[in-house]
């Protein structure tokens, strides 16, 4: 074997560099932080204090696995008409599903509250057709309908990416050896699009956990999601220690989820397209 | 079945941008009301405009979005160099992994973390309001760095080794080779890492929450901050320009897309004409 030039081994010394710095030691901070008191001294308090937010951990993974639940049903049949219709279509259908992905979430977020609030278009609708004054803004209903809205295209980006990548003759071959519609959705089709599936429901899931932006305007201030708590937190520098606790736990959480998940799909698909 | 599937379709996306419909529309309401529409009046689109704060928090984004893209397209191209080099798996693997890691976390834990890491070094060097523009820099850098390497590794794995090795053999240096061979070839690569970056720093919004101050403010934060209590129609203004410009934008990069591929195919069919005459 070859060895490697001066030039090979130093191409990705700045990098190395980078990553020590501000990946790897940001988390040691937070560790830091997690395990240690105001004066510096080792502490397992901010640990222990997170019993009290059991209900905020617990009502964020409910409203995340509903919204990545829904993402899922809505997303992947929409997913399956895309990759059947024409190529000439498919690419509007495309241009349709990244549009709103290049939109601020924070522009989409408030583009919802506009349509849902008291007063807004939908309550001034409902009210004509004589029904009693509803209101959206600040029920679970319209923080997870939040989450939907906003992350839905990314259920159906991979999930679309791998239905296009499936083999046509798989579905003739299931055809032909007398499986009916749903038998090759469920042996075929299902098992065949697992690693868009897997990604999808990452991408919806993870930021659906740690949002902020959606309970804070669609909830009304009266949901406090864990991203809620973190970022309460963050804003006082006498609650970091707690703050980083939080994130602490969130993170390791999500990290083990994601392990999980990746067992079932042993593709190496790339998350993002 | 044709029918219902199209239906659903268009049921979906009518779902997706009925929001976005209304914000472009009620931007141009005189009124002000968000169910009445009772005069187009572009009252709202001078406001904004008469606001200086939000002109000085688009440069501050276009200045944050462009060198950060590009540090992190320098690092991240050479990066991806050396992990394809790198002659033991384990190392190569390692590294893609850490590099990943803010890409896998979600964005306010990687905000937290910086914010941590800027202020715990602050406290260590006595130094105060060490956030600003250059917290902000590195952490934009830092999370675009991933989706370089994603976009470019793949084409250096994809390349012919024996170009490289051609090259060495003819009296290149290293150096002289990823610059006049590798680097030739990766460069779709590269540019869609840059494009990428750049979308991702102009658009993000939670890593910014916690690493910058008040007398830096990019756009998304402007948004944040203009919107935190009260409904104002000069942000549905804001958010209308901003979808155009998207707009614009994506469907430019698709039409120069297809037509480098009309291009290529061309290429492609009059090459076969060719082998055929």
């Amino acid at each position: 074997m070859k060895k490697q030039s001066v030039f090979e081994r130093l191409a990705n010394a700045p990098h190395l560099v980078w990553s020590a710095l501000f990946i790897i030691a940001p988390l040691l901070f937070v560790v830091y932080f997690a395990f240690t008191d105001r004066d510096g001294g080792f502490t397992l308090e901010n640990i222990l204090s997170l019993s009290s937010y059991s209900g905020t951990f617990v009502m964020s993974l409910g409203f995340s696995l509903i919204a990545t639940t829904v993402c899922f049903l809505i997303g992947y049949p929409l997913a399956y008409c895309m990759s059947r219709a024409s190529e000439k279509s498919r690419t509007i259908l495309m241009v349709l599903l990244m549009l709103p992905m290049w939109i601020s979430l924070l522009i989409r977020t408030y583009s919802l509250m506009a349509l849902l609030d008291n007063g807004g278009l939908v309550s001034t609708f409902l009210t004509r057709l004589g029904f009693q004054k509803l209101t959206f803004i600040g029920t679970e209903g319209a923080v997870i309908l939040g989450m939907i809205y906003d992350f839905l295209p990314y259920m159906v980006l991979p999930i679309y990416t791998s239905m296009t990548k499936l083999d046509k003759r798989y579905l003739e071959a299931a055809n032909d050896l007398g499986c009916n519609g749903w038998q090759t959705l469920f042996k075929v089709i299902l098992p065949l699009t697992t690693p868009g599936i897997v990604s999808g429901v990452t991408m919806v899931f993870v930021p659906s956990i740690s949002t902020f932006y959606i309970s804070q305007k669609l909830g009304g201030g009266s949901f406090d999601l864990l991203g809620d708590t973190i970022e309460r937190q963050f804003q006082n520098a006498v609650t970091y220690h707690t703050g980083a606790a939080i994130s602490l736990v969130m993170m390791i959480l999500i990290l083990i989820s994601l392990a999980v998940m990746n067992k079932f799909s042993d593709s190496e698909e790339d998350i993002i397209v | 079945m044709k029918f219902l599937s199209r239906f659903y379709m268009a049921l979906i996306f009518f779902i997706l941008y009925a929001p976005i419909l209304v914000v472009i529309v009620f931007s141009f309401n005189g009124s002000g009301s968000l169910s009445h529409f009772s005069d187009f009046s572009l009252h709202w689109y001078r406001e904004l405009f008469r606001d200086g704060e939000a002109l000085s928090a688009l440069k501050n984004s276009l200045f944050l979005a462009v060198t950060s893209s590009v540090f992190a397209t320098v690092i991240g191209t050479f990066a991806a160099f050396g992990i394809s080099r790198a002659k033991r798996r384990y190392y190569q693997v390692a590294v893609e992994t850490v590099s990943k890691i803010p890409m896998m976390n979600p964005d306010i834990v990687t905000g937290v973390s910086m914010m941590l890491l800027f202020v715990g070094v602050a406290s260590i060097l006595k130094l105060s309001n060490v956030l600003g523009l250059w917290t902000m820099l590195i952490a934009h850098t830092t999370f675009n760095l991933p989706y370089v390497i994603l976009s470019v590794l793949p084409k250096f794995r994809q390349m012919d080794k024996s170009l490289t090795e051609a090259a060495l053999d003819l009296g290149c240096t290293p150096a002289q080779t990823f610059f006049r061979v590798e680097l030739p070839f990766i460069v779709p690569g590269v540019i869609s890492g840059l494009m990428m970056s750049f979308t991702l720093s102009l658009d993000d919004f939670v890593i910014s929450h916690f690493v910058s101050s008040p007398d830096f403010k990019t756009l998304p934060l402007y948004i944040y901050n203009q919107t935190a209590h009260e409904v104002k129609f000069s942000m549905y203004a804001l958010c209308t320009l901003l979808i155009f410009v998207i707009l614009i934008l994506l469907i430019a990069v698709n039409l120069a897309g297809s037509a480098e591929d009309r291009k290529l195919r061309k290429k492609n069919r009059a090459g076969a004409k060719g082998g055929r005459g």
